[in-house]
């Protein structure tokens, strides 16, 4: 039996089409994976994100356990603040990546749908074995989390929501009440746009989602509903890495590019190897590839230079932004230099692709 | 979900339509809306020999790459190249302006092994 979100009758009424994601049914597509891409950049799209995993930590010992656990310096986290951070497993494979929140009395830690129950064992391991003094605990499927994103987002949520979104930083996050509800606004995303992510409880999620929305269904609305097709496309532009494609339990975080995010200089699972992989430099490197032509690249699909596999790639697409075919991929570091010519073998023919600096696309400020 | 009963089908979501000893092909509705936004049609040349089952062509979209299947054996006397410049008229409109390939073919009954529209859609769940 597929899990629902407290959004599935707001999708329903909306024209979703429905399909498994994660063990969850979640809307693909309302009108069109483009055209909901399109509207993203140009004003503003409403995602549910309610699938993805949220675990509250507390208790004397939460803090040393999450230092424990992730990638990222937890102690420089100041109440009001989130960070982008790996799970990494004893190899320096990458578990997950989530964000982590400091809040006064708790940190939040969200996580991809399909590692949820992966990270609830990992984090309750960590603790036993360290013998934290911290309580664990999944409020996935009490809550709901809904992202609003797009260059007019901010602007408009202040219309609905009693909060000074302008005020709150990137990766930064404020509290407020809504209908006697309790939500918690973050200043983050992943599109590639200026929004916001809100936690709120299961029973208010409908009503907040409808007055956000306001007049969506007007052909000019500012915001209107978008599915995790257009996400997929949006975070591929964003140059974002996605978990099962560019990362997973045999890849490394400074493989990926993700070396912001690692502080070598403390202990954590992982660690050890990674500081191997720092020191050598990593043999492969994920780049962005622009690929000549029409054509879409799949994952696994091969990256070859004069015949010889040189990489693989994990994400392809048809930019709607851009209107190329873009794709991400893991390449032999030797071959992986801007501007390197490569070739994607597409199912027994060849694309020409060049190496182009990621992201894809960037917004203005 | 509308499906033309003037044409017969294969499972995997081609039409056939049959004038004289041309049969014209495409994808459903079904189809196209399964693929979402299509980005490239990859069709045959005119002339080229196809055979009944035989994949003729790919279609890609947003979301996957498919092959395409003839139900037909013959030989290709035109294809739409309006779809190389505008593979969504696949999308907006699949039975019509949508079409991929005419092929013409020596055999006596070319659409008797294919689907019958209530039979398309029972085998594809609809």
């Amino acid at each position: 039996m597929l899990k629902r979100t407290p959004l599935y009758e707001f999708h329903v009424a909306c024209g979703a089409k429905m399909v498994e994601y994660a063990g969850w049914e979640m809307p693909i597509l309302y009108r069109g994976i483009t055209a909901e891409h399109l509207q993203t950049r140009a004003s503003g799209s409403l995602f549910d994100v309610s699938h993805m995993g949220r675990i509250h930590i507390t208790g004397a010992g939460a803090a040393d356990a999450l230092e424990k656990s992730l990638t990222r310096n937890i102690g420089q986290i100041r109440v009001g603040q989130s960070r982008y951070s790996l799970v990494c497993n004893p190899s320096g494979g990458v578990m997950d990546d989530v964000i982590v929140s400091k809040h006064p009395k708790h940190w939040l830690v969200v996580c991809n749908a399909s590692n949820r129950e992966k990270i609830l064992k990992h984090l309750t391991d960590v603790r036993d074995v360290g013998g934290f003094d911290a309580e664990i605990s999944d409020k996935t499927e009490s809550t709901a989390m809904v992202a609003a994103q797009g260059p007019r987002v901010v602007e408009l949520i202040g219309e609905t929501l009693d909060v000074d979104v302008r005020s709150i930083k990137r990766y930064g996050f404020e509290t407020g009440t809504y209908m006697l509800s309790r939500f918690t606004l973050f200043r983050s995303g992943y599109t590639g746009e200026d929004g916001v992510e809100i936690i709120v409880s299961s029973g208010t999620a409908q009503n907040m989602v409808k007055s956000l929305s306001g007049e969506m269904s007007k052909p000019d609305a500012p915001i209107k509903p978008a599915g995790l097709g257009a996400r997929d496309t949006l975070r591929l532009e964003a140059g974002m890495p996605l978990y099962g494609h560019e990362l997973g339990e045999s890849l490394d975080p400074l493989t990926a590019g993700l070396s912001w995010a690692v502080d070598l200089g403390k202990d954590f699972i992982g660690a050890d190897p990674l500081r191997v992989i720092a020191k050598n430099g990593p043999a492969k490197k994920l780049v962005g590839l622009e690929l000549q032509g029409p054509r879409i690249a799949r994952q696994g699909s091969v990256v070859k230079r004069e015949s010889a596999q040189v990489g693989e790639i994990t994400s392809g697409t048809f930019s709607p932004t851009l209107q190329r075919s873009i794709a991400m991929a893991y390449v032999d570091a030797a071959h992986a230099g801007e501007g390197t010519e490569l070739d994607v073998d597409l199912r027994g023919s060849i694309s020409k692709a060049r190496v182009v600096p990621l992201p894809f696309y960037k917004r203005a400020k | 979900m509308p499906v033309p009963q003037d044409r017969k089908y294969l499972e995997s979501h081609e039409w056939h339509q049959l004038a004289g000893d041309v049969v014209t092909i495409g994808i459903t509705q079904i189809a196209a809306d399964e693929l979402t936004d299509i980005t490239y049609v990859k069709l045959p040349a005119v002339g080229a020999k196809i055979s009944a089952n035989g994949a003729f062509g790919e279609i890609e979209s947003v979301k996957t790459t498919s092959d395409l299947y003839s139900g037909v054996s013959g030989t290709v006397t035109a294809v739409n190249s309006e779809l190389t410049t505008n593979p969504g008229l696949v999308n907006a409109d699949p039975f019509g302006k949508g079409w991929m390939i005419k092929v013409k073919t020596t055999d006596a009954n070319p659409l008797a092994a294919l689907l019958s529209c209530d039979d398309y859609l029972k085998k594809t769940g609809h």
